[in-house]
């Protein structure tokens, strides 16, 4: 997943270092202001760990190997921000020191690999194993996921940038000046491998890794566990971290109209009609037979029964977020539900 | 080999890449060009290359780049055969199986066709593949030259130099003093494994293995990092960190960064769509 010097576009690399910039930022910004001085030292083996994790050679089911790059268990045992520094560190090191990866290019790496795997790989822990104690099944799954997810959508990104190389950068013949092929050829490349191997590797080393730290020493697992200790449930979360929360939600729902200042339509999102603009080329039968099966009741977040574009967005946004909200309120009751069923004789 | 497949590739990894890294060491001691040189020119000037190649559109340019940096690598008492095998042979095979498929995907004027006439090799296929390895080609020299004439310390304060934060910096330094450490760790552990091991291991035995020795590195790791503390905290260090930054630049210096720098303009002019 490494992306060499030669195969992104300098401005691509320009926009990926701006991008993990902000994630180095934030992350150096965090551990100055809430930890010591101890997180130095433990940061900087931890990356070595990480670099060492990335040459462990994983046999697979179907006979083929993988190898992790640790970036899951770097999120579990300190944090998002703990794990970006850590996983950057490694990934500069092997570029600077190794020759392995771009150094134009390192911006990129570390965006995938160090940024979006670490939030969506601790989020996702997070999230399933919720309140858990440390020593339960239910860490090593929520583990395993966070794995598989992280690294496959740190490939995905790394296949987005990939594929957007010949749509923006080519000649006047139309030869692709960097990465040569486009998102529709990109993307299930890239994915394939991951769907397929490199997710199970990562799943399968942070399963193992968060099984063995169970028995071994669950005091480690303490950093992504919402507050649970090792034997007992953890605390609530505290209101202040919810209002916060809700203030975000509401904030952002309210700046949702601004995408109608947006000047055209996203890439790929075309209707049938935009399509033929934008291919040059009539959509299929297929594709209007696929496209009268659901019609959508709010289409172009504008309701129709609202006159205002505005609104409609805002309207639009309120209703997605209820959605959301009733949805996970509802899955939240089901295993509520399940539980107290399981727990009593 | 066969009882532990895994273990024993995992093992000959961390082999070949200590033994890299003390090529590495020899070389960036070695008298030549390059090593002569103050670390933040030839940062500076190596990028400005590595820059100038991924801006440049003609092949031509991009190649001549590709000889330039052969030949600082000549210079810089880097033989051929080194180059050949840490970067020109890797490269085009991992490159090369990528930029394959372009000779048939990219659309445009076909040269060549197979006997049914599917498919074609075009004309802006062979162009794009040409140019993306040589371009890979010739960033990957640039980079390994770096890394090899000039010392990690070296390349640490020149980074330094250039803003990086000393945090940063520190936690670099750090990390690449316990890679080693924790890479003779793991080999001893993964062989003292092998070495018990009779019979041919299944995938599940081998994963678990693997998944037990990365969690007692891991916690060796931490152990480390609380004793290194404790070492800095004994050394009276509170947090702030502070770096000796010794390079004078002399006028040989000046000169070879206005070289780079001048060769880097004329490739990018040359290199222009």
């Amino acid at each position: 997943m490494h992306i060499p010097d030669g195969y992104l576009s300098p401005s691509t690399c320009a926009v990926m270092y701006t991008g993990a910039g902000v994630g180095w930022y934030a992350s150096l910004r965090r551990v100055r202001r809430t930890l010591n001085a101890r997180l130095i030292p433990l940061i900087s083996v931890f990356a070595a760990f990480c670099f060492i994790v990335m040459m462990f050679n994983l046999p697979l089911p179907g006979g083929t190997t993988s190898h992790a790059i640790g970036v899951s268990i770097a999120a579990i045992v300190l944090g998002p921000a703990g794990a970006i520094l850590a996983t950057s560190i490694a990934l500069a090191i092997q570029a600077l020191f190794f020759g392995d990866g771009g150094i134009t290019t390192l911006g990129a790496n570390c965006f995938n690999i160090a940024v979006v795997a670490s939030l969506v790989s601790y989020a996702c822990y997070r999230l399933i194993a919720s309140n858990a104690p440390l020593i339960s099944r239910r860490r090593v799954f929520a583990s395993a996921v966070a794995g598989y997810l992280a690294i496959n959508m740190a490939a995905l990104f790394t296949a987005v940038e990939f594929g957007l190389q010949p749509i923006f950068f080519h000649d006047s013949q139309g030869v692709p000046l960097y990465a040569p092929y486009s998102l529709r050829v990109a993307v299930p490349a890239m994915m394939l491998g991951h769907l397929a191997v490199a997710g199970l590797a990562e799943a399968a080393i942070t399963a193992g890794m968060v099984a063995f730290l169970q028995h071994a020493d669950p005091a480690l697992l303490s950093a992504a566990s919402g507050g649970a200790a090792a034997t007992t449930a953890a605390e609530p979360i505290r209101p202040n971290s919810l209002r916060r929360l809700w203030i975000t939600v509401a904030l952002l729902m309210f700046l949702a109209p601004l995408g109608i200042l947006a000047a055209g339509t996203a890439w790929g999102e075309w209707s049938l009609s935009g399509e033929t603009h934008y291919t040059s080329s009539s959509p299929s039968s297929a594709l209007h037979r696929l496209a009268s099966i659901w019609t959508a009741p709010m289409p172009a977040y504008a309701p129709p029964f609202v006159k205002s574009a505005s609104f409609g967005y805002l309207l639009s946004a309120m209703f997605g977020v209820g959605l959301l909200l009733a949805g996970s309120l509802l899955v939240q009751k089901l295993w509520k539900r399940r539980s107290t069923a399981g727990s009593t004789p | 080999m066969s009882r532990g497949g895994a273990i024993a590739s995992t093992l000959v990894g961390l082999s070949t890449a200590l033994g890299n890294a003390l090529v590495s060491e020899t070389i960036a001691r070695k008298p030549g060009l390059l090593q002569s040189l103050d670390p933040r020119v030839k940062l500076t000037g190596l990028l400005a290359l590595v820059l100038a190649a991924a801006l440049s559109h003609r092949i031509g340019v991009i190649l001549a780049l590709w000889l330039g940096a052969t030949v600082l690598g000549l210079l810089s008492r880097v033989s051929l055969p080194t180059l050949a095998t840490r970067v020109w042979l890797a490269v085009l095979l991992f490159t090369g199986v990528i930029a394959l498929p372009a000779l048939f995907l990219t659309p445009g004027t076909p040269v060549l066709s197979s006997p049914d006439g599917k498919l074609h090799i075009t004309e802006q296929g062979i162009v794009a593949a040409t140019l993306l390895i040589t371009r890979v080609e010739t960033a990957a020299t640039l980079t390994t030259l770096l890394a090899l004439t000039t010392p990690w310390m070296q390349i640490l304060k020149s980074l330094r130099s250039f803003g990086v934060p000393q945090e940063f910096v520190m936690m670099l330094n750090m990390t690449h003093r316990y890679i080693f450490v924790l890479a003779e760790s793991a080999s001893q552990m993964l062989e003292s494994r092998n070495s018990r091991t009779v019979g041919i291991l299944s995938s599940a035995a081998q994963r678990a293995i693997v998944a037990r020795t990365a969690g007692v590195l891991m916690g060796k790791s931490i152990e480390l990092g609380n004793d290194v503390y404790l070492a800095m905290q004994s050394r009276a260090f509170r947090g702030d960190t502070k770096l000796l930054t010794g390079f004078r630049m002399t006028s040989r210096d000046f000169l070879a960064l206005s070289g780079f720098l001048l060769i880097a303009m004329i490739a990018i002019w040359l290199g222009r769509a």
